[in-house]
């Protein structure tokens, strides 16, 4: 007894340095995340906005993805449902934006159940195939509940205003807005696979069987993995519509869930910021590829996805960890 | 009824196309254990290669054997660059590489050839069969036949040769196969050749009746998957028989049911595939996997 | 997040103070102004010097409605012939900042953003789609910045009176309709109609305003089969209409659609309705996939002149078009009508931009919304440019054409919608 108890003192010790390091970082990102809005000029401080609502997305794809393991090309649809919500909310019964959050995430929540229940059923690439075929649907589906929708118009929405104690730009506003959401998010995401379920979906990715014989419900995780992973997507969509102010079906084509899904293992699979690298790359790189050339985009982006299996499997993340780690440190 | 008939009939033409896709589908989920996301992209792409040699002033014929080697070395080519590299990676990694090939010939072909329509030769005569009040377009019996055909040849193959026992062998236990002397990347590289070769089949049939442009098979590809589900991933005449019935489902569902009509029938094979692997995951003709634990 | 939060961090600071201050950027026209005064005095000088005028456009370079993107090709043709031969619109000469949205209405957001808030642009000349169009034009209008001549002929553009900032160009699709429907009317008074329409906006606006321009007359519409962009086919829809037995199909498509939609008709030998095709399919790059045998006797409406049609063989703004074109696109075909219409479509800019009162957006604004009779020469000799206080549209005019040979022939007189059924009510 005694000497494990020796020995586990230096791992604590290691431990500990290790937590407060990263805490430290955690607090740099967000002191520099709440300045960049006094400093940027709107347009930036918009690109912004949209990669934290990118990454909130992708912060529910990864649950899915990377913790649980099972692939799914129709998140976009979630994010839509999230999207539409808001805005039909906003738009026909003229609630107030900030209540239309949690309904919109609840919305995902409960479609993503609903779906879950049959869809967890499946192996890997069925499920793949089920939410394709999902995302395809929807975009029909949206345009022939016109009353509700406003069929292929769209909706247009009055953007969320600042208050006026606030003092703040509408475009700050909004940023501000969606990075508490994100930080929220984050912090929800991160408590929650540090619990039972997070462990749980761990095992599940893993290994099935042994997860199962060890007496892991595997359809019952892999469904709240499901609701859960629908429900940030689903508030991602909700902050999309205010910071957008317009929804439409053809913004939530196949595109953007494959495009989600992209963003994602390039961000990096299975970590806590390879969703906000992959809102980065989903943001920017489509722009900084067109100045390339017009017909760039797509052909980088396919090259990227593929190079990225190859070379870092763990994403634009694990690459950054690994460079990090390369680097001598002095103890 | 003969209005009915008709319907069927026109649906069994859709069917047949989706059919041949799902077909290469099949082939490349017999040999590799993958569902190739990028089929129909690469289908499309050799189509163009085909139309690029009509324009240059090939024969037509000559212009399809040619694409079909091309195809062929094309296939194994990505099998050795893309494919290789990530093989025994996890099935998540290897969709993902497939749906980066999709985007990436999607972009290329339009890069190539731009988003502008092509016209592509029909190979087969216009005109129709006629015969009590119910017209089959002589295209349409043309598809099928070649459908058909395909369907056979695959068949033999996974059957009765060495190297279709070898590539079941390697899509059921790589290492296993490896152990007993099948040369698992050969096997894995004919693999995508034969499928890629399969795939051009496919969109020279699809593209007089659609017309070539880089997002042709886009459309298709979900119907075709559709049709490999409800047949089963396993079975050349489930591929075809899944996909005869995805055609004709969907057009009595989008003619007779009016909820659904002409712009929900899309949600046809969601329906499909969902109920398929809900009730009878192996599909209609496909033999259900042991797994062992 | 083990290491990464530190690099984030620092890259964060580096870009933000790589990009600079906020307030230097945000006070509207620093960079790039020309002093307006008299009665110009006070407006809006961003991106307009003495010898400058920035315009950004958006359009699907990438993605599936990419066909498009050879749009901006014949608009920066004409500007770069314009800028070199003629010293510029009004001395200035024109930069025109293209950005491609891939028909995703939130990239268009995005890209409208940068063009006015980084590129300093003085206007928007074209956001291409009524997506993303209608995604972008609330922002523009809060800006107040000219959002000109967009592509996309949705009736919104000119009944809205929110948004004074953004005018369409082209005719709109229920003016198109009107066109067709007059046509019926005087042609064919009893007939059956079949309409194929794409499901979203442009499918809606066109069939809607058709029906709308058929009340009080016998010119019926019998069946309607909508489809969608996604689908692989529109055959199964093309059957349904068949049983009809309607006398006339109106073939309501984008370009692919259009295509299979002639096909269609040409393969029933059962059926043979008049065929009349929309605006937006008419192109030659629609029917030549068909076979030029297959689409004889088709009829459709134009207001631009067709760089195919021999009839302006010998027309001087074509004959410089074609020569302008090889200049300053090599490359590009001269003949794809995309081209001719981003011409026209700059050429119209020119002529409103040269009429403004203040080299001004609101001066702009202002101009485009005056426009009376304002002559184009790539339009069709009797379509003008026309606009005023209730009335946003500046194209109301087309002719009716029929395909002959390998040709459209322009048949009938231009038919002025306004005059036919009064203004357009919102």
């Amino acid at each position: 007894m005694s000497t494990t108890k020796v020995q586990a003192k230096p791992v604590a010790v290691e431990r500990r340095r290790r937590f407060d390091r990263r805490w430290a970082g955690l607090a740099l990102l967000l002191a520099a995340a709440i300045y960049a809005p006094f400093q940027l000029v709107p347009f930036h401080v918009f690109q912004l906005t949209m990669v934290l609502v990118y990454a909130v997305a992708l912060l529910g794809l990864n649950l899915l993805v990377g913790h649980a393991g099972q692939i799914s090309l129709g998140h976009g649809a979630f994010f839509a449902v999230g999207a539409y919500a808001a805005a039909v909310l906003m738009d026909r019964w003229a609630l107030p934006y900030p209540l239309t959050l949690p309904l919109a995430a609840a919305v995902a929540f409960v479609l993503g159940l609903a779906l879950g229940v049959p869809a967890m059923r499946l192996r890997g690439l069925y499920l793949a195939l089920v939410t394709l075929a999902i995302a395809i649907f929807l975009v029909p589906l949206l345009k022939r509940f016109e009353e509700l929708t406003g069929g292929s118009m769209g909706l247009t929405l009055a953007k969320p205003q600042p208050p006026a104690w606030s003092g703040l730009a509408e475009d700050q506003w909004l940023y501000f807005l969606t990075l508490a959401i994100a930080v929220a998010s984050f912090l929800l995401a991160a408590s929650l696979l540090r619990s039972r379920v997070g462990r749980a979906l761990h095992a599940v990715r893993d290994n099935e069987t042994a997860a199962e014989v060890m007496g892991v419900r595997l359809s019952f995780y892999k469904t709240l993995a499901f609701a859960w992973s629908a429900m940030f997507a689903g508030a991602a969509g909700c902050v999309y519509t205010w910071v957008i102010g317009f929804v439409s079906p053809d913004s939530f084509t196949v595109n953007l869930s494959i495009t989600l899904l992209a963003g994602l293992v390039v961000g990096g699979l299975g970590s806590l910021s390879g969703p906000v690298l992959g809102g980065l790359f989903v943001m920017f790189v489509p722009s900084i590829s067109q100045d390339v050339n017009d017909a760039a985009p797509g052909v980088i982006f396919g090259l990227l996805i593929i190079a990225v299996m190859y070379v870092a499997p763990t994403g634009l993340a694990g690459l950054a960890g690994r460079l990090i780690k390369k680097i001598p440190r002095k103890e | 009824m003969a209005g009915f008939v008709q319907q069927v009939v026109e649906g069994l033409g859709a069917g047949a196309i989706y059919a041949s896709l799902a077909l290469a589908l099949v082939l490349i989920y017999q040999f590799t254990g993958i569902v190739n996301f990028a089929q129909g992209e690469l289908a499309m792409f050799s189509t163009y290669i085909a139309w690029q040699c009509v324009a240059a002033g090939m024969p037509f014929w000559l212009a399809l054997v040619v694409t079909l080697a091309v195809s062929f070395a094309g296939g194994m080519l990505i099998e050795r660059v893309i494919i290789r590299p990530v093989e025994g990676a996890p099935e998540l990694t290897i969709v993902i590489v497939t749906v980066g090939l999709f985007i990436f010939v999607n972009a290329a072909a339009g890069w190539i050839w731009t988003f502008l329509i092509k016209d592509f030769p029909n190979p087969f005569p216009g005109g129709a069969l006629e015969a009590a009040g119910i017209s089959v377009s002589f295209s349409t019996l043309g598809v099928l036949g070649v459908v058909a055909l395909v369907m056979g040849l695959l068949y033999v193959l996974f059957q009765y040769t060495r190297i279709g026992l070898g590539m079941r062998a390697v899509a059921t236990n790589p290492a296993s196969a490896r152990l007993v002397g099948i040369r698992v990347g050969r096997t894995l590289a004919l693999g995508w050749g034969l499928a890629a070769t399969v795939g051009a089949v496919s969109g020279v049939l699809v593209a007089p009746l659609l017309f070539l442009e880089p997002n042709m098979m886009g459309g298709v590809l979900i119907y075709a998957f559709a049709a490999a589900t409800l047949g089963g991933f396993d079975s050349p005449l489930g591929a075809v028989t899944g996909g005869l019935i995805v055609g004709v489902a969907e057009t009595l569902a989008g003619a007779y049911v009016g909820f659904i009509g002409s712009d929900l029938k899309v949600g046809v094979p969601l329906v499909i595939i969902l109920g398929v692997l809900l009730l009878r995951p192996q599909g209609l003709f496909g033999r259900a996997a042991v797994e062992r634990a | 997040m083990r290491v990464p939060a530190i690099g984030c961090a620092a890259l964060l600071l580096l870009a933000v103070a790589a990009c600079g201050g906020r307030d230097a950027a945000t006070g509207g026209g620093t960079g790039g102004t020309a002093a307006a005064g008299g009665q110009c005095a006070g407006q809006q000088t961003t991106g307009i010097t003495d010898k400058t005028i920035k315009l950004g456009g958006i359009y699907p370079l990438s993605g599936p409605a990419s066909a498009y993107g050879d749009i901006p090709k014949g608009i920066k043709a004409y500007f770069d012939y314009v800028n070199a031969e003629k010293g510029g619109i009004g001395g200035r000469k024109v930069e025109f900042v293209v950005r491609d949205d891939g028909y995703q209405p939130p990239k268009a957001v995005e890209e409208a953003r940068r063009l006015v808030e980084q590129e300093q642009v003085f206007a928007l000349f074209q956001t291409l789609g009524t997506p993303s169009t209608a995604a972008t034009w609330d922002y523009t209008n809060q800006r107040k910045v000219p959002q000109v001549f967009v592509a996309t002929g949705a009736s919104i553009w000119g009944t809205d009176t929110a948004h004074p900032w953004t005018i369409g160009w082209q005719p709109n699709y229920i003016s198109e309709a009107r066109v067709y429907a007059a046509y019926l009317k005087k042609e064919k008074p009893e007939a059956k109609v079949a309409v194929l329409y794409q499901n979203d906006d442009f499918g809606k606006d066109l069939l809607g305003g058709f029906k709308r321009a058929l009340e009080g007359t016998k010119v019926q519409v019998v069946a309607e089969q909508s489809y969608e962009v996604s689908d692989p086919s529109i055959d199964p829809q093309m059957r349904n209409l068949a049983e009809s037995k309607a006398d006339v199909l109106l073939n309501v498509t984008t370009p692919k659609f259009g295509s299979q939609a002639l096909a269609a008709d040409a393969k029933n030998t059962k059926w043979n309705p008049l065929h009349i095709v929309n605006n937006v399919a008419a192109s030659i790059t629609v029917l030549k996939p068909v076979g030029f045998e297959n689409v004889q006797g088709v009829v459709s409406a134009t207001y631009y002149k067709d760089p195919n049609d021999p009839t302006w063989a010998n027309d001087p703004e074509m004959q410089l078009y074609k020569q302008k074109m090889q200049q300053y696109a090599p490359g590009a075909d001269a003949n794809v009508p995309y081209h001719t219409f981003g011409w026209a479509a700059a050429s119209s800019f020119h002529k409103a931009m040269e009429a403004a009162a203040c080299p001004t957006r609101e001066g702009l604004r202002d101009s485009v919304r005056n426009l009376k009779g304002v002559k184009v020469d790539m339009l069709l000799p009797g379509v003008t440019l026309d606009t005023a206080q209730g009335d946003g549209f500046p194209i109301e005019s087309m002719q009716l054409m029929r395909f002959k040979g390998q040709r459209w022939e322009l048949f009938g007189d231009v038919i002025d919608t306004r005059k036919e059924f009064g203004p357009l009510g919102g």
